[in-house]
């Protein structure tokens, strides 16, 4: 019978439209869990070499193409967008599958998704080093990569949305309503940030002028970390986390509340980044306000992540995944404690700025995405390939310690020489002159620096280890038929 | 801001935050249907995907409760809802104002001694120059070094060579109001010959060397062309901050590449005008702090960015 189906595929060319019993698209996710590993290896590389560069600034070797200006927003990019988005795509694309119990709409428009997104990154990785920037951070790349990201983003979501239309259960999972609000949110917030008038190929002016242009950017840019960094990956945490502690998630009635409190409530919180500038004061009170309020519905993905494992502790002394998932809970707790205190105008007069900025993206970035995605693919790996489990689960543990320990080193130096930049700025003489030139933070931040980059380089030798391990895990093993789907739902 | 725009941020603001308020009642209600204690909720996904229905935690609930109180206590003290500006009167602006009041209240006892001394007698006040140190520090060594002995377009202020004049008081009228100083491009009026030759005869004029006939062609092209600024012997003139050309000192290097820059594409430099920023006193203290600069360099060689002393006696 699967013969036939499979032959009625091929030669139709579209499963879309055949709705064939195929089983569920397990490719799309492997295309995908690939790319998140090797753009991770690219990006983090990157960072760790612009870590090295503010250190040591001669490491541009005064080429323009290697300019710390230039690598920075590629180092973003790769991680956000190519590391992240690839992991989002294939957890998504996994997710939306079983918990619908139905195969993806469209294997076409799915596979497009995986080609454009990784045709997006390339186009970066050339014209960023290249100086070809629209200068919006986390929105640097130009126009044509701006329309060819809003194809394929609109793509994805015909792909997800479509799903969800043909599910054969009754109930949306609450991780879908998170990738669901995730996709809508970054298709408004990518075209509305990036109307732009083209001049060339390779230049366009926004739209957008003065404070008007940097408070649409700051919308843009924290719901870029609200929506892409937070929400997705809460919807990730809500498939894996039960999934690997065996355990049903604690509280529906809470999902239901931290989900509509947090997309709601997230997309005020812009203005904090704006705090004493030309923004007009209220914009910026509505920024603190919606930031403070934001700590309890972020919370709310943490207390469910972390009360599913409760009655499953025990699992941590044998799963290094969970290890990932929980260390990555704690790390977003912190976070998302951490964001409101920022927003509060006299601590961000000191904060803003300064590394403890770093600090806190790394400690989300590294501590709470990075974790979530490692451990949802070490999750993921070997059943894609047809193993019961990784070639090592004892180098998991040894990567775990080694991620860990670089994330603390990052995030504790960042946050010491951030504090220490910060008071050395407003540090004032008797006679009311400054009491430090800039050039000595500078100085006195350094040795922080080293840390810093120590910290990166573990986290990267962490990468490291989980591709030796996943080469391991797939060497050898055949790839398997795609899942087939339950019948009984 | 106007009314309508007001009244629309108030409304969505209000409803957001009560939104969520609404919210919280309505999940923590007990529905009998609901599942309870080891039950789920009935949703199978995936096989072995469920879900309790536990109550929310109450310190949760308590802290979500207690961040909205405070959202409203801060939306009716500060601005924030629409044009309302929040009972307590601030804005940032008028807390940059009192702060400014404040550091200058505390600075005032400094500086008010100091206010009717002259540009020579602060030179040799010894507190005076304590505090100019840093006023250099902050203002002026981002161009002119924290040695003041500047770089490639700034000049040093330590050795006895003046663009504008070196007195007293054109030292402080320069901090004051500022200088610009223009040297007009000559490219096209020199032609390529005649650029070479004004170069080779600049370059002998601080003794340098340059093939002989260039030089006697130069001269004659500089008595016509230059002279007019820097004066027919080429010492320059200082009312229009015109170099002098003999002293062996140069602005933009003496690289025969760069003259010929300086001579083609003419030069623009503006030194800002500091009066509106530090005030007359402040402006003083600089004005004396690099007047006896140039006027130490004869005995006194050392460097000046020793930083143990920063903030403390020179003497």
């Amino acid at each position: 019978m699967s013969t036939v189906a499979s032959d009625a595929t091929a030669i139709l060319g579209s499963q879309a439209h055949v709705r064939v019993q195929a089983g569920y698209n397990d490719g799309i996710v492997r295309q995908f869990v690939v790319m998140t590993l090797v753009w991770g290896v690219v990006g983090m590389l990157v960072g760790a070499f612009i870590a090295a560069q503010l250190a040591w600034p001669a490491l541009n070797f005064d080429i323009p193409w290697l300019t710390y200006s230039r690598l920075r927003p590629l180092h973003t990019n790769a991680v956000i967008f190519a590391f992240g988005g690839s992991a989002l795509f294939a957890t998504s694309y996994h997710i939306v599958q079983r918990t619908c119990h139905v195969r993806l709409f469209s294997d076409r428009l799915a596979a497009f998704t995986f080609w454009g997104w990784q045709l997006v990154i390339v186009l970066a990785a050339i014209t960023l080093p290249l100086g070809i920037t629209q200068s919006k951070e986390y929105a640097e790349l130009e126009w044509p990569i701006d329309l060819l990201i809003a194809v394929v983003w609109v793509a994805y979501a015909v792909v997800f949305f479509g799903t969800i239309a043909l599910r054969k259960v009754r109930h949306i999972y609450v991780a879908n309503w998170f990738f669901a609000a995730y996709i809508v949110t970054i298709a408004v917030l990518h075209i509305v940030n990036n109307v732009a008038i083209p001049v060339s190929p390779t230049k366009s002016y926004i739209v957008y002028s003065g404070v008007v242009d940097a408070m649409v950017q700051w919308w843009y840019g924290h719901n870029a970390v609200g929506f892409f960094l937070t929400a997705a990956f809460l919807g990730m945490m809500y498939y894996f986390v039960p999934k690997q502690a065996g355990r049903p998630i604690y509280s529906y009635r809470l999902s239901i509340v931290h989900f509509w409190a947090l997309i709601s409530i997230y997309m005020w919180a812009g203005p904090h980044h704006l705090h004493y500038t030309t923004l007009p004061d209220w914009a910026q009170s509505l920024g603190v306000v919606f930031s403070l309020i934001l700590l309890a519905p972020s919370w709310g993905g943490m207390i469910n992540g972390i009360m599913t494992l409760s009655g499953a502790w025990h699992k941590l002394r044998t799963d290094p995944i969970l290890k990932f998932l929980i260390v990555s809970l704690s790390f977003y707790g912190m976070s998302t404690f951490e964001g409101p205190m920022m927003s509060i105008k006299t601590v961000n007069a000191l904060s803003h700025y300064t590394d403890w900025t770093i600090g806190h993206v790394h400690s989300g970035a590294l501590g709470w995405v990075a974790f979530m995605t490692i451990g949802s693919m070490y999750a993921l790996l070997p059943k894609l390939y047809g193993r019961e489990q990784m070639w090592s689960s004892r180098l998991i543990d040894v990567h775990f310690w080694v991620a860990t320990i670089g994330v603390v080193l990052y995030v504790a130096s960042m946050w010491i020489a951030g504090v220490m930049q910060g008071l050395m700025w407003r540090a004032v003489n008797e006679d009311g002159t400054l009491t430090y030139t800039f050039v000595e933070s500078l100085a006195a931040t350094q040795p922080f620096y080293i840390v810093r980059l120590l910290g990166g380089v573990l986290f990267l030798a962490g990468m490291l280890i989980m591709v030796y391990n996943t080469v391991r895990t797939v060497q050898g093993s055949t790839i398997p038929a795609d899942t087939p789907i339950p019948q009984s739902a | 801001m106007g009314n309508g725009t007001s009244l629309f941020v108030i409304v969505v603001t209000i409803a957001n935050i009560a939104g969520c308020l609404w919210l919280i009642w309505w999940t923590s209600r007990r529905n009998p249907h609901d599942a309870s204690g080891s039950n789920t909720t009935g949703h199978v996904w995936d096989g072995d995907l469920s879900e309790y229905n536990n109550p929310m935690p109450r310190w949760w609930l308590g802290l979500f409760l207690l961040t909205i109180l405070f959202g409203f206590l801060y939306l009716a003290l500060y601005p924030g809802l629409g044009s309302f500006a929040g009972v307590n009167g601030w804005s940032q602006i008028s807390q940059y104002e009192e702060e400014v009041r404040q550091a200058d209240a505390r600075t005032n006892a400094l500086y008010a001694p100091l206010a009717n001394l002259s540009v020579t007698e602060l030179a040799d006040h010894p507190q005076a120059m304590a505090a100019a140190r840093n006023l250099f520090a902050n203002n002026c060594s981002t161009c002119h070094g924290s040695d003041a002995r500047g770089a490639r377009g700034f000049p040093n202020l330590t050795d006895d060579d003046w663009l504008w004049g070196g007195t007293p008081e054109t030292i402080e009228q320069t901090i004051q109001n500022g200088r610009i100083g223009v040297m007009p491009a000559l490219g096209a009026a020199l032609g390529n010959d005649g650029t070479e030759q004004v170069i080779a005869y600049v370059l002998s004029l601080s003794g340098r060397n340059a093939p002989a006939d260039w030089i006697e062609q130069g001269k004659q092209r500089f008595a016509t062309v230059c002279a007019a600024c820097h004066g027919p012997d080429g010492k320059g003139n200082p009312l229009l901050g015109a170099p002098n050309l003999t002293d062996n000192v140069w602005l933009y290097g003496s690289t025969p590449a760069s003259l010929r820059e300086t001579v083609t594409l003419g030069r623009n430099n503006a030194m800002p005008a500091h009066l509106p920023l530090l005030g007359e006193t402040k402006v003083r203290l600089l004005a004396a702090y690099v007047y006896r600069l140039s006027r130490d360099e004869g005995h006194d060689e050392r460097e000046d960015d020793d930083k143990q002393e920063r903030g403390h006696e020179r003497e």
